[in-house]
């Protein structure tokens, strides 16, 4: 079962990654807010979400499908996909 | 963190809005090696590419390859050839399955009943004495008759150097049959006399194309940033070329560091298995490439960079605008 704090280190990692992968600047992964749209308000693309999707996969071993990358707007609702993909 | 709407007012924010969930993934189709012009200065012929290929001639196949396309991700079927109103059946099977924007010389006119709001380009190389140069004739005169007052046609009017200082009376031409303009550089692939590029000419040309944009505002489908983009070479602070196009075939783009690109992205030839490097000729140098559609989508895809400042985003929004104006995802 996912507890409460699972599921924070997987919005923290997840918010790592973007940071890592997408070069974000003046943002930790503490200060990124896991509800903020990601389209509308950072300007991250399919590609980018690719990009951080692919480190993801490995790292987690699961699977994104890419017909659901208009779905994965939030971190936090990258980290439940993640969660559902690992049950 | 820099935001979206930290930059931009209420009004531009809701144009972004409206645009920045589009997830165009385009693809191009040569869809026949056969053209009823011989442009000198076409990348088709020039660089043989109407030879890579033997023509697939089965419409089925067609059909069945156009599936497997939209199952690849493929929203917008960008057509061109050879001359595709040659072969109407292979125009149909895409524009039954997907967004379908079709480039063709406008001799022959797409008939409406079987495309009603399909979008067609239509190339016109400067003016009647141009194009008797490059195309062996006035091609204007047949494709203004053909497509008068067609909502879902533009001019894709290539400029030369010798149009600099002329551009005016073609756009009036245009406008006054109802139509719209959008406007690229002739890259000049079969070095024809006279048609190469100098950089106080690219100069003028910028604020010639500003201009035009300023004066018809409701027949050039355009940006003043765009503008800048394809007559500098020049984003931000990159210079584009070989590393920094976003328009290479998929499979062909083994480029380190990997650059923003369009996702997916293949040019087919028609025999539906060869694929060609890019979005236009195989022999192309890119340094000296000018590109619209390479240009626009360079601009396109790198959206991060330019949420920096205010005009920068606001210059990214116009030139994906009139991105989707001419694919038809927004109305005009
Ligand atoms: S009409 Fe188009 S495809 Fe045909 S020769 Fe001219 S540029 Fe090439
Ligand atoms: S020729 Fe132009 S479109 Fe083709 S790869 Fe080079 S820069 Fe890109």
């Amino acid at each position: 079962m996912t507890t409460v704090s699972a599921r924070k280190d997987i919005i923290i990692h997840v918010a790592t990654v973007m940071i890592e992968e997408l070069k974000l600047e003046d943002v930790t992964p503490e200060t990124f807010n896991p509800d903020i749209d990601l389209v509308d308000e950072i300007g991250i693309d399919s590609m980018d979400l690719a990009t951080v999707a692919l480190v993801l996969q490995d790292e987690y071993g699961m699977r994104f499908d890419e017909d659901d990358y208009p779905k994965l707007t939030t971190i936090r609702l990258i980290a439940e996909y993640i969660e559902k993909e690992l049950k | 963190m820099i935001t979206v709407s930290s930059l931009l007012d209420d009004q531009w924010y809701e144009r972004y809005k409206k645009i920045s969930k589009l997830n165009i993934r385009s693809s191009i189709y040569d869809v026949t090696n056969r053209c009823n012009l011989r442009c000198k200065g076409c990348f088709f012929f020039s660089s043989n590419e109407h030879k890579a290929a033997k023509e697939e001639m089965n419409v089925e196949n067609w059909e069945q390859f156009i599936e497997m396309e939209k199952r690849r991700g493929v929203n917008l079927a960008i057509l061109i050839g050879g001359e595709p109103t040659l072969c109407l059946d292979r125009v149909e099977a895409f524009y039954k399955r997907l967004p379908t924007f079709c480039a063709t010389n406008g001799l022959i006119k797409v008939p409406r009943d079987k495309f009603p709001d399909m979008m067609v380009g239509i190339s016109l190389w400067g003016d009647e004495k141009d194009e008797k140069v490059l195309r062996g004739k006035d091609s204007f005169a047949i494709s203004s008759k053909n497509y008068e007052g067609d909502e879902y046609t533009y001019y894709l009017y290539t400029i030369t150097p010798r149009q600099i200082g002329k551009t005016e009376r073609i756009i009036k031409k245009i406008r006054d049959i109802g139509v719209k303009v959008h406007m690229q550089l002739l890259s000049n692939d079969e070095g024809v006399d006279g048609f190469y590029w100098r950089d106080e000419e690219l100069q003028d040309l910028r604020f010639e194309l500003d201009e035009m944009l300023d004066h018809y505002p409701d027949t050039v489908v355009s940006s003043r940033y765009y503008h800048k983009v394809i007559t500098t070479g020049n984003m931000l602070d990159r210079s584009f070329g070989w590393m920094e196009c976003p328009s290479v075939t998929e499979s062909f783009d083994s480029r380190e560091p990997k650059p923003k690109r369009l996702i997916h992205f293949i040019r087919w030839a028609s025999d539906l298995k060869t694929m060609h490097r890019c979005c236009t000729s195989e022999t192309r140098d890119c340094s000296t490439c000018k590109d619209g559609a390479a240009h626009m989508s360079w601009v396109m895809v790198n959206k991060r960079a330019h949420i920096r400042t205010a005009e920068d985003l606001r210059n990214w929004i116009e030139v994906y605008e009139m991105f989707a104006k001419l694919y038809r995802f927004i109305p005009w």
